[in-house]
């Protein structure tokens, strides 16, 4: 029964109390936070993410990076649940073994991603709450970012912001390497010291705004001589 | 057991080997660890709740927010030289443009093409799935698979999902020894033979251009004008495979059909 006055345990009247049932449910997922970018160069790639794990308004580690190496010329960023990541990147894990057990030879970043696809499709209707971004170079050496939504669509990009702050990041990448919305500029191609660069700022930026990026910043930079990794502090509050 | 044997019953799974073909695809409460789901595909399914619903109620829940990426507008029509595809380039997940560049037309071989509109995971899956059956057609019967057959495998591979919250509106287009084909199929299992075909939010504006502008002899180049001016990419099926043309490649083109036709 709904109404708005109700008795609370004093005797004294309550005004504006829900008296009516509520409804509880358990949720298997949560959100975790956490921003992951990837960029294509030339010949080289870059995948980034910020190294913060909260909850809500807690922060349960401020050294929790979301790259994961998963072969000499392939890293992956996973962001939003944690518990599906550390699940889906063992899975990855294992079927990239089982693939050079097989076939003996690893798997190419095209390939990665396909098979990541049909992965999370197999969980259609019980879905992997992760954001995907690959990033690695393809067969011919060039750079590669392939993303993903939950349930496996997914495509090659240049460049792809996920998670968290991926709304605020990815209108600054579309302009700052898309060089989409501007007029009279000259497309130059992106280099390396400038897209690492260019990833530090955007980071900064996205801490400044979004509470659930901050603490570090982790980058991988996957060349053709491997892969090399760098960490940045970004603000702790 | 002996009365399980007796009284004729069967469970369930047995009954449902029947209906679904075993080796084909399996819905599980959880994924076998140990396969990986490498060689049949399998499903997991959240138990207890109705599947389709299942993502929707999540997102209520403080701060977990599920959105899937869902194409938008496509349309194409058949005309005496083939078939057009033309699609829009937008991905959206929820309120967010995932992708201003997402490729909508998915190539199933030479002389088939699919269509994405509605959740972008399930049309790339569902025929990049029906490219490996067709792939097996041809292989077995050394002949290409007919627009009518594709189309009916994909309808039959929705039947057997129906209700449990697939979207899909394709539309499959080929050049087979009919000659050019369209069909659309959606998430229901509906599958309908057509002249003209448009799926998505822009769709009623699509068929006003289309019906006004449409002729059974019109001539290639204004059937790349019909084609809206705001998509960018534009597929014509013709009698040996499809050509894809890019919006700044109609002028081009047309100068080539022109030579080609008379």
């Amino acid at each position: 029964m709904l109404s708005t006055h109700t008795f609370g345990d004093s005797g004294k009247m309550k005004d504006y109390h829900y008296t009516g049932h509520a409804e509880h449910r358990f949720s298997p997922y949560t959100f975790n936070g956490g921003t992951v970018l990837a960029v294509a160069g030339e010949d080289f790639a870059i995948v980034a993410s910020d190294t913060r794990l909260s909850e809500g308004y807690a922060i349960h580690s401020r050294d929790s990076p979301k790259c994961y190496k998963l072969t000499d010329t392939t890293v992956i960023g996973c962001s939003g649940f944690h518990g599906d990541c550390l699940t889906l990147t063992k899975i990855i894990d294992s079927r990239l073994k089982m693939y050079k057990h097989s076939n003996n030879k690893i798997m190419t970043s095209g390939a990665i991603a396909a098979m990541l696809s049909t992965i999370l499709y197999g969980r259609r209707f019980f879905p992997y709450y992760v954001y995907n971004i690959i990033g690695g170079l393809d067969e011919e050496g060039k750079g590669a970012v392939y993303s993903f939504d939950p349930v496996g669509s997914y495509q090659r990009d240049t460049y792809k912001a996920g998670g968290s702050a991926s709304a605020m990041l990815q209108p600054l990448l579309d302009n700052q390497i898309g060089f989409k919305n501007m007029e009279g500029v000259q497309h130059v191609p992106l280099t390396q010291e400038k897209a690492v660069q260019l990833v530090k700022d955007v980071f900064i930026s996205a801490a400044e705004r979004d509470v659930y990026t901050g603490d570090a910043l982790r980058i991988c930079i996957v060349t053709k001589e491997g892969i090399k990794e760098q960490t940045l502090p970004l603000r702790k509050d | 057991m002996a009365l399980f044997d007796v009284s004729g019953y069967k469970p369930y799974s047995d009954l449902r080997g029947h209906i679904i073909a075993p080796g084909q695809t399996d819905l599980m409460d959880r994924p076998n660890h140990y396969s990986f789901g490498t060689m049949t595909q399998q499903f997991s399914v959240p138990l207890g709740v109705d599947p389709s619903g299942f993502v929707q109620s999540c997102n209520r829940d403080g701060g977990v927010c599920i959105e899937l990426n869902h194409g938008t507008t496509t349309l194409a029509f058949k005309f005496r030289h083939g078939v057009i595809v033309a699609v829009d380039s937008r991905a959206s997940a929820g309120k967010y443009l995932a992708s201003n560049d997402v490729n909508k037309v998915i190539e199933i071989n030479s002389h088939l093409l699919g269509t994405m509109s509605g959740s972008a995971a399930d049309c790339q899956y569902w025929e990049r799935l029906l490219a490996k059956e067709c792939r097996l057609y041809k292989l077995r019967n050394n002949q290409r698979i007919s627009v009518a057959a594709a189309s009916k495998l994909l309808s039959n591979m929705m039947v057997g999902y129906r209700g449990m919250g697939l979207s899909m509106g394709s539309m499959i287009c080929g050049w087979d020894k009919q000659g050019p084909g369209l069909y659309y199929v959606d998430e229901t299992g509906t599958r309908l033979s057509g002249r003209t075909f448009s799926t998505g939010c822009g769709n009623s504006y699509a068929y006003g251009v289309i019906d006004s502008g449409y002729k059974e002899d019109m001539t290639v180049e204004e059937a790349y004008e019909l084609g809206p001016s705001g998509h960018r990419t534009l597929y014509h099926m013709q009698e040996d495979g499809w050509i894809k043309v890019c919006k700044e490649d109609v002028s081009e083109l047309i100068h080539r059909y022109r030579k080609g036709m008379f």
